[in-house]
C-alpha cells in the first residue's frame, strides 16, 4: 500500500516536466501499445520507461527497484493474461500483450510519481472544462478525483480495523462479518468528511 | 462575540423527532472558552451552532454580528472548525496539499498561497512532511496537519471539537499548548479536563441543557459533581 502510487518529491528532468504533456505522453503511449505487434517493438518500448525511471531516480539500482515496486501487487494479473495468450495465441503474443501492459503500467506510475496530485487534477479540470455547459462543475469533478485518492488509505486502514475487531471476537472466516461494519464506517467516516468539507466552505 | 439565543434544535419530525439542545442561551465575549459535557449531551451540537454547519431549529446564532443562517458563508469564513478524527478533515492526499486546500477560491496567488503554507507548516513542525502522504503522519502529526489547514485561513473564531481524545497524552499536551498560543479566540470542547485550567470560563452541557456556566474549577468541580 505504501510503496505504491504517491508523488515522490524529486528535480529531475521528469518531474519538472509539466502535468499535462506527461499525461498526454500517457495517453499517446497507451495508443501506441495497441499498434505493437513484435517483440522487438516492445523491447524498445520496455527500455524507453524503464529510462524515464532511471533519469527521475537516483541511481540504476534505485529505478529499477522503484519500477519493481510499482508493478508487484499486480503480478498475478499479468501472469494470468500471460498465461490466457500463450495457450490461445502463441508464447509471442503473450509476451507482447504482457510486455506493453507491463510499460503502460510502469509509465503510469512514473508519471504518479514524479507529478503532485493536485497539479494531475488540475490538468483533467482544464481538459473537461467544456462540461460546465452541461451544467457540471468541473472543480467538483477535481475534488472528487482527489477524495477519490484520498479515500483509498483510509478505507485499506478502516478495513484493517474491522479485521482486527473480527479476530478479537473470533470470526475470522465470515464475509458478511467483514463487509457489513467495513461499509457501514465507510459511510460514517463520508459523513464526516462531508461535514468537514462544508466547514472548511466547499459548499460556500 | 458569540451570541446565541434561545436556541433549540430537533432532528427529525414528529414521532421520531428528537431534540438534542434546549433552550440554550448565551454570550461568549473571553478569548479561551472550554465546553463539558457527557456524550451526548449537546455539546457537539452545541459547537457546529458556531459555524452554521448546523442551524438552529429555533432561535438565533449570530457570530460577530453575522447570522449564521443567513450569512453562513462569512461565518464560516470567520470561523475555523478542527474536528476529532484528523483522518476525516484531511482531504488531501498529501500534507502541503490539505493545507493549500483551505486557501483556495480566496483569490490568492499561488506563490502567495506556496508562501503561507510553507509558513503554517513551518509553524507547526511540519515542513519536513511537506511532500508526504498524509496517511504516513502519525496521530498527534495528523491533528497538527488539521490544526495547520484551518489556521492558515487566518479565522478569527477556531472552533475544536474534541481534537485531543483520540491523541496520546503528549500529543494532546502538545495540540492544547499551541492552541494556548494563538491570537485568536477558541473554544474548545473536550474531556480532557485539565486542559482547561487556564481558560476564562466553561460551560457544562448535561441532556440537552447548558446547566453550569463559570471558571473552570467552579464548572469542573459541578461536572464532576454531576457525573458521580
Amino acid at each position: 500500500m505504501t510503496e505504491m502510487g504517491l508523488y515522490r518529491p524529486g528535480r529531475s528532468v521528469v518531474h519538472r516536466l509539466p502535468a499535462g504533456p506527461k499525461l498526454a505522453a500517457l495517453v499517446l503511449f497507451g495508443i501506441g501499445t495497441v499498434l505493437l505487434d513484435h517483440l522487438w517493438q516492445v523491447g524498445i518500448a520496455l527500455l524507453v520507461v524503464l529510462f524515464g525511471y532511471r533519469v527521475a531516480g537516483t541511481s540504476l539500482p534505485a529505478a529499477l527497484h522503484t519500477a519493481w515496486f510499482q508493478v508487484r501487487p499486480l503480478w498475478w494479473m499479468l501472469a494470468a493474461i500471460g498465461v490466457f495468450h500463450a495457450v490461445t495465441a502463441g508464447w509471442q503474443a503473450a509476451v507482447t500483450v504482457v510486455g506493453s501492459l507491463l510499460g503502460l503500467i510502469l509509465l503510469a506510475a512514473l508519471v504518479t510519481l514524479t507529478t503532485r496530485t493536485i497539479e494531475l487534477v488540475d490538468v483533467v479540470v482544464r481538459v473537461i472544462r467544456p462540461v460546465r455547459r452541461i451544467g457540471i462543475d468541473p472543480e467538483r469533478v477535481g475534488l472528487l478525483l482527489t477524495l477519490g485518492i484520498r479515500a483509498v488509505p483510509v478505507v485499506a486502514n478502516l478495513a484493517g480495523q474491522v479485521r482486527d475487531a473480527q479476530r478479537a471476537r473470533g470470526l475470522a472466516t465470515s464475509v458478511r462479518a467483514f463487509a457489513v461494519p467495513l461499509v457501514v464506517r465507510a459511510l460514517r467516516h463520508a459523513d464526516r468528511m462531508g461535514e468537514a468539507l462544508a466547514a472548511r466552505g466547499v459548499d460556500d | 462575540m458569540i451570541e446565541i439565543e434561545n436556541v433549540t434544535h430537533t432532528y427529525g419530525h414528529g414521532e421520531q423527532s428528537r431534540t438534542v439542545l434546549r433552550d440554550v442561551s448565551v454570550r461568549i465575549s473571553e478569548d479561551r472558552v472550554g465546553v463539558i459535557g457527557a456524550n451526548g449531551s449537546g455539546k457537539s451540537t452545541f459547537v457546529r451552532l458556531l459555524n452554521g454547519l448546523i442551524l438552529p431549529t429555533q432561535g438565533r446564532v449570530r457570530v460577530d454580528g453575522l447570522d449564521t443562517a443567513r450569512e453562513g458563508r462569512k461565518v464560516r469564513q470567520r470561523v475555523g472548525f478542527c474536528f476529532t478524527d484528523p483522518d476525516a478533515q484531511i482531504v488531501m492526499p498529501t500534507v502541503a496539499e490539505d493545507v493549500a486546500f483551505g486557501l483556495r477560491r480566496r483569490g490568492l496567488s499561488a506563490t502567495e498561497i506556496q508562501q503561507r503554507v510553507r509558513q503554517a507548516l513551518q509553524q507547526h513542525g511540519l515542513a519536513d512532511h511537506a511532500d508526504h502522504p498524509a496517511h504516513l503522519l502519525s496521530g498527534g502529526q495528523k491533528q497538527l496537519l488539521a490544526l495547520s489547514a484551518v489556521l492558515v485561513t487566518e479565522p478569527s473564531l477556531l472552533v475544536m471539537d474534541e481534537p485531543t481524545t483520540l491523541l496520546d497524552l503528549r500529543n494532546a499536551r502538545d495540540v492544547a499548548e499551541r492552541v494556548a498560543g494563538l491570537p485568536q479566540q477558541v473554544v474548545l470542547v473536550t474531556h480532557h479536563l485539565d486542559l482547561l485550567a487556564d481558560y476564562d470560563r466553561v460551560l457544562v452541557f448535561d441532556d440537552t441543557r447548558l446547566v453550569f456556566d463559570g471558571t473552570p474549577a467552579d464548572s469542573v468541580a459541578f461536572y464532576r459533581k454531576l457525573m458521580s
